[in-house]
């Protein structure tokens, strides 16, 4: 516990404008390194939270630490670090590439970081040879198909060189070969990561810690393999394994 | 005819088949089926084609509206065939058009089909349900249709943007450096507006 966490949320409560409450009071700890993945059913607030981690949504109550750094969104310089800190990828695709071609598209976060020239292409061409893109660089991102987009927006993030790397349903919509591809790049890259996902096998897979968020607060903080296995306490929560999957 | 030589000089030039040159050239004809029927009506002098009594006006009107047509249409698609869009864009911020303009044709350029998509996707979830658009009364359901895209890619804006700011956008898109360029490509540049100018001032010479 001597180390800084890689993120570190404390007493975090949130309410939209409207008056829905969204967030009660959520406390997390995520050591550097480790893979977690945030479990819940829909509405439970996660990708409320998400946004608070890179502070979109502004922090009304509680605070969020990003590798030790306050996320503040009224300080907007403090702000630009913890967003090249936080790389979020978001669910889908064609909202995170936006830039002409997969190459320019990687290196606008790095552009907008102060990189330029030469160590701006270096950068562009290790994170699409860590996604194994690196023959796409050109192309216009609709030409490519959903799996290699979700790809590429993983590139994007990664470009940033990021702390921790948040994704949003990573697995959504992918065919099982996509889908198996994508977890093999993820397990390669030695990140912290922060895996939003109702596929639980996948963060089986992946992660060896799970968090499941429920009604806006932390219910359960235990390795993915205790949680999988409590059947109790997964349908309480509206989770469930597919139809035939079981942990030993 | 010294301009229409000239743009198929460019053309052949940029090796753009003549084929596909005038196959793309055949979207005009709808616009100037109405140049044709100009001779037509009108008054003042009237000359006599084969059966026809045509106005003088309207004829040197047509013919007017049909060369400058043509050579618009055939030089916009030299242009297209021969620089793929993303070239343009950045010849437009090279030529100081507005950051903010050159960025929001690039957002399009890049989201136009995406929402092309999702409009068919819509038109088909429409059909799938038994409807066909056939007269006045299914306006209602498309002008519904049509605001449901608005409002949709709307929101896409929104994320598009907040994911733009996850990454550092701070107002300007990042631009490469352009490439220097030789003497030999400014002189290669230059001959095409020169030639057009000679052009010009040939006809204007004969005029007088």
């Amino acid at each position: 516990m001597s180390s800084t966490p890689s993120l570190l949320i404390e007493n975090l409560a949130f309410a939209y404008p409207d008056g829905n409450q969204a967030l009660y009071g959520v406390n997390l700890r995520i050591e550097k390194g480790e893979r977690v993945a945030l479990l819940g059913p829909n509405g439970a607030g996660k990708t409320t939270l998400v946004m608070h981690m890179n502070g979109i949504h502004p922090t009304s109550h509680g605070s969020v630490h990003v590798a030790g750094q306050l996320v503040d969104a009224k300080d907007k310089a403090s702000l630009k670090v913890i967003r090249s800190k936080v790389g979020i990828v978001f669910q889908d695709p064609d909202d995170q590439l936006f830039m002409p071609t997969v190459g320019e598209d990687i290196a606008f976060g790095p552009y907008n970081m102060g990189k330029r020239g030469a160590e701006l292409d270096a950068i562009v061409d290790e994170a699409l040879q860590l996604v194994g893109m690196s023959e796409y660089k050109d192309r216009p991102p609709h030409h490519l198909s959903f799996g290699q987009r979700r790809r590429v927006a993983v590139a994007t993030v990664l470009a940033m060189k990021p702390e921790i790397l948040v994704l949003d349903e990573p697995s959504s919509n992918l065919d099982p070969a996509s889908r198996r591809e994508l977890a093999d790049i993820l397990r390669s890259l030695d990140i912290t990561m922060v895996m939003v996902t109702h596929d639980l096998p996948y963060a089986f897979e992946l992660c060896e810690r799970s968090v499941i968020l429920s009604g806006g607060i932390i219910v359960a903080d235990s390795s993915t393999h205790e949680i999988l296995t409590d059947s109790a306490l997964l349908a309480a929560n509206r989770l469930e394994l597919p139809v035939g999957f079981s942990i030993q | 005819m010294g301009y229409f030589a000239l743009i198929i000089a460019v053309a052949i030039s940029a090796k753009i088949p003549i084929k596909t040159l005038f196959t793309r050239a055949l979207i005009e004809v709808p616009f100037v089926f109405f140049a044709f029927l100009m001779p037509f009506f009108g008054k003042g002098e009237v000359v006599s084609v084969g059966p026809f009594d045509l106005y003088q006006e309207g004829l040197i009107a047509a013919a007017g509206i049909l060369i400058k047509g043509t050579l618009g249409v055939l030089t916009a698609i030299t242009l297209s065939t021969s620089t793929t869009a993303r070239e343009m864009l950045r010849g437009l911020e090279k030529l100081n058009l507005p950051t903010l303009m050159v960025q929001i044709a690039s957002f399009m350029l890049r989201y136009v089909n995406v929402v092309n998509d999702e409009m068919e996707r819509m038109k088909v979830a429409r059909e799938s349900r038994g409807f066909s658009a056939t007269g006045i009364k299914h306006w209602k359901v498309l002008a519904t249709a049509a605001g449901a895209l608005f409002i949709r890619s709307y929101e896409r804006g929104e994320r598009v943007h907040l994911a733009m700011l996850s990454r550092g956008y701070t107002g300007v898109l990042p631009h490469e450096e352009p490439p220097k360029l030789s003497k030999s490509i400014w002189f290669t540049a230059l001959t095409l507006p020169i030639s057009a100018l000679t052009i010009l001032a040939i006809s204007l010479g004969l005029n007088i």
